[in-house]
């Protein structure tokens, strides 16, 4: 039956979501960006939240509860805190996704429970490539059979790499097709390169160059039949819903300005320029949140979730820019000052036209 | 509950019904009535008078439906098929919504048991606009006289869609809404139901439209109008104007159908927009062109963007309508939704249709094909019940909590 609400269990969690990003996230956005630097102690304390650890199969200690609407809904409200804190929050998913979906046994042994203990351990996840008109599906970074091993050659991009983390899941295309591997970041060959980008500038990135870079047989995730195009499907769901959080952020702090703003005598909000903008905002928010939902939704239900994903994403990331352009508008000159959020919003929107594997649901 | 995104058994098996209906019963007059403007397009109405009414016939009635999301996913589907025969339907249509909603026993029983008879053909309508009033509906001038058992009615309804179905065949009735006191402002203003044929009821022309041409879009005269005092629905106390009034069926109820059918008129736009996507899909695929949902946005074509954004634009008007159709069916309060529901479909579907036309070129724009026609068709979405632009300000009004006289 077409149903719009999140199930109580979901509510709760959105409930305490938002609390924290509003007591949490939140108030530090605006200095980490400045500082281009994490909060460490506060990602300890999201984790104790155990968001990515409530997806993961509890024969490795999870809470066995995965689900992408979850993930979507999670993903939105951390966002709307700050993209790049909800980045570096639910790193740990970008290899406990893989790795759940795509591992052996064996793998999920040796990986999935690392990611629940009571240390928090970023995930990293190496899609994106630096090279024009790059498609996240066919990676140009080679793996090349080595002894019983692979050679990895490439170049990434855009990797998140908080601190704390050993390894980074790299998708490269071998004889079969394109695969993941799990890399040492101190692996021989491997050099990491921080980056620096107009947004997300709190999230530690770096872009990637791997020169004969060896992985064991041990450490290739087992090549599956459109296994790379779920991982992109999933990160494009959590990043259309961070898109929407981050929308909805800057849309909060222009509906609230404008009805403290005074200008001939009276609220903008009071005038039709401003409200109806306002109003043409929070339609379209709710609209690309809704077609989010609708592919993780897809996705949960096992459902051929492709183009339901595309067009999602694609939206959202359309909408997440059009709506931070807009709050920067209705602040005027005060919108593009970086004491106020939109700003902020409309430098880490522009980024999702981008993002591969921000995150995954 | 939990998030849900497939409809009901049922409602699946009532759209593929409306489906079916649609393309062997609508399409093929489609042309035809846009053609013959303000003629009765008596074989369809004379078909679904016989055979369409009473719903799917696989429908379980053991199973649950998906309530008001069904209304809406008919509304679309008969409207992927047309939307002017749609309006056309012998229905008590805004009339018997009206009805239903404010109405007591006896009178929804003397209205509307002819929808439900086997005699000839009904229609209901309703009348609020006039020459100086369409958005503003609070300041109609159509007057209620009280005389006596009975209400005078004088004054001038335009745009009243099946006003010519509903003030000329026996049995219809148009609910006109005028003011008892002018003093009063909104709260003078009350609903009187007037059976069709009532002396002083003049149909005095039909529209010329850009589209939905198969449906009859009325201009209404009353003048020494006499209807009984039973055929006034709602309270007939008179509140001075307050905007927080309560429990009063006169200017709230009015704008309370609003919420509801709004919903359904945004579904309705999301039919002639789907009608003009499928077709554009179907003629790219006979083209050779194709959609790709896999490809890096740097290699997608001009047509491939064009085509994917308005997919994606008809699916969020689509469910931003499930969203507003659902709050109904539990009950709960849309006036947000609902607006936010019709702006968007009105919108998109203007949009859609238009940029289908200008894909197909010349065969767009010729009158061999309908996708001409769904552009014509499509606009009205945009307008009626309520414009974008008063949705807009509903919407605006809503999320910044101003009322209208704050927010004018």
């Amino acid at each position: 039956m077409i149903d719009f609400d999140p199930s109580e269990e979901q509510q709760l969690i959105v409930e305490t979501v938002r609390q924290f990003a509003r007591n949490e996230v939140r108030p530090r956005a605006r200095e980490c960006d400045e500082a281009a630097k994490l909060p460490a102690e506060l990602l300890h304390e999201a984790h104790a939240l155990g968001l990515v650890a409530s997806g993961i199969d509890e024969r490795f200690g999870g809470g066995g509860e995965r689900s992408a609407l979850t993930g979507a809904l999670v993903a939105e409200e951390l966002a709307w805190g700050d993209l790049s804190i909800a980045a570096a929050i639910l790193s740990p998913s970008l290899e406990s996704v893989p790795v759940s979906d795509l591992a052996s046994d064996a793998q999920k042994q040796l990986w999935l429970p690392g990611l629940v203990g009571e240390r928090f351990r970023p995930g990293a996840l190496a899609l994106v490539e630096p090279h024009y008109g790059a498609d996240p599906l066919t990676p140009h970074t080679r793996a090349r059979r080595d002894g019983a091993g692979y050679r990895l050659d490439g170049e990434k991009c855009l990797v998140p790499w908080v601190e704390g983390g050993d390894h980074v899941l790299v998708s490269a295309t071998g004889d079969t097709g394109p695969q993941l591997f799990r890399v040492a970041r101190q692996a021989m060959g491997l050099r990491a390169t921080p980056a620096r980008y107009m947004g997300i500038q709190a999230l530690p990135t770096v872009e990637l160059s791997l020169q004969a870079v060896r992985v064991a047989a041990d450490d290739a995730l087992p090549p599956a039949r459109d296994g790379l195009a779920s991982v992109v499907q999933r990160g494009r769901v959590a990043q259309g819903a961070m898109a929407i959080g981050v929308a909805r952020a800057a849309y909060e702090v222009a509906r609230d300005y404008a009805k403290e703003r005074r200008a001939f005598g009276a609220p903008i909000a009071t005038k039709q320029a401003i409200a109806f903008k306002l109003a043409d905002m929070a339609i379209e928010i709710d609209a690309a949140r809704l077609l989010v939902w609708e592919a993780a939704w897809h996705l949960d239900t096992a459902r051929d979730a492709a183009r339901a994903v595309f067009l999602a994403h694609r939206q959202a990331q359309k909408v997440a820019l059009e709506v931070s352009d807009a709050a920067v508008q209705v602040l005027g000159g005060h919108g593009y000052t970086r004491e106020y959020l939109p700003e902020l919003c409309l430098r880490n929107a522009r980024g999702f036209a981008c993002f591969e594997g921000l995150s995954l649901v | 509950m939990a998030i849900d995104f497939e409809l009901t058994r049922n409602a699946q098996v009532a759209r593929a019904h409306y489906r079916d209906m649609a393309s062997a019963h609508m399409r093929p007059f489609s042309r035809e009535y846009d053609d013959r403007e303000h003629e009765l397009p008596t074989p369809w109405v004379d078909w679904f008078w016989k055979h369409g009414r009473g719903g799917a016939p696989d429908t379980d009635l053991s199973q649950p439906g998906d309530g008001m999301v069904q209304v809406c996913v008919q509304a679309e589907e008969l409207c992927w098929g047309d939307a002017g025969l749609y309006l056309r339907i012998p229905s008590a249509a805004l009339g018997g919504s009206a009805v239903a909603a404010a109405g007591t026993p006896a009178q929804k029983e003397r209205f509307l048991s002819a929808f439900r008879g086997d005699g000839p053909p009904v229609w209901g309508a309703m009348a609020i606009t006039e020459p100086q009033a369409g958005s503003d509906s609070a300041a109609i001038q159509t007057t209620a006289v009280r005389d006596g058992d009975e209400y005078v009615l004088d004054g001038t309804k335009i745009f009243c869609t099946s006003g010519e179905g509903a003030s000329q065949h026996e049995g219809g009735f148009v609910v006109v809404w005028a003011t008892v006191d002018k003093s009063a402002g909104r709260g003078g203003i009350k609903a009187f139901v007037v059976p069709a044929k009532t002396p002083g009821m003049r149909l005095v022309g039909t529209e010329k439209k850009l589209g939905i041409r198969a449906s009859d879009t009325a201009t209404l005269v009353l003048e020494k109008c006499r209807v009984p005092a039973a055929n006034l629905l709602g309270s007939a106390t008179v509140k001075k104007d307050d905007a927080k009034q309560t429990g009063d069926k006169g200017f709230k109820g009015a704008m309370a159908t609003f919420d509801a059918s709004r919903p359904i008129v945004a579904a309705m736009a999301v039919g002639v927009g789907r009608a003009s996507l499928d077709f554009l899909r179907e003629e790219l695929t006979r083209n050779g062109v194709k959609i790709r949902y896999d490809a890096p946005a740097a290699a997608l074509g001009a047509v491939e963007r064009d085509v994917i954004d308005m997919e994606a634009e008809l699916q969020a008007a689509r469910l931003l309508t499930w969203r507003a159709a659902a709050l109904i069916s539990r009950g709960r309060p849309n006036n947000l939704e609902a607006s936010m529901a019709k702006a968007k479909a009105g919108l998109v579907v203007t949009r859609i249709t238009q940029k289908a036309v200008e894909l197909l070129g010349p065969a767009g724009y010729s009158k061999k094909l309908l996708v001409e026609k769904w552009m014509r068709d499509a606009k009205i979405n945009d307008i009626y019940e309520g414009t974008q632009q008063i949705n807009q300000l509903i919407v605006a009004r809503r999320i910044l909590e101003y009322s209208s006289s704050v927010l004018r």
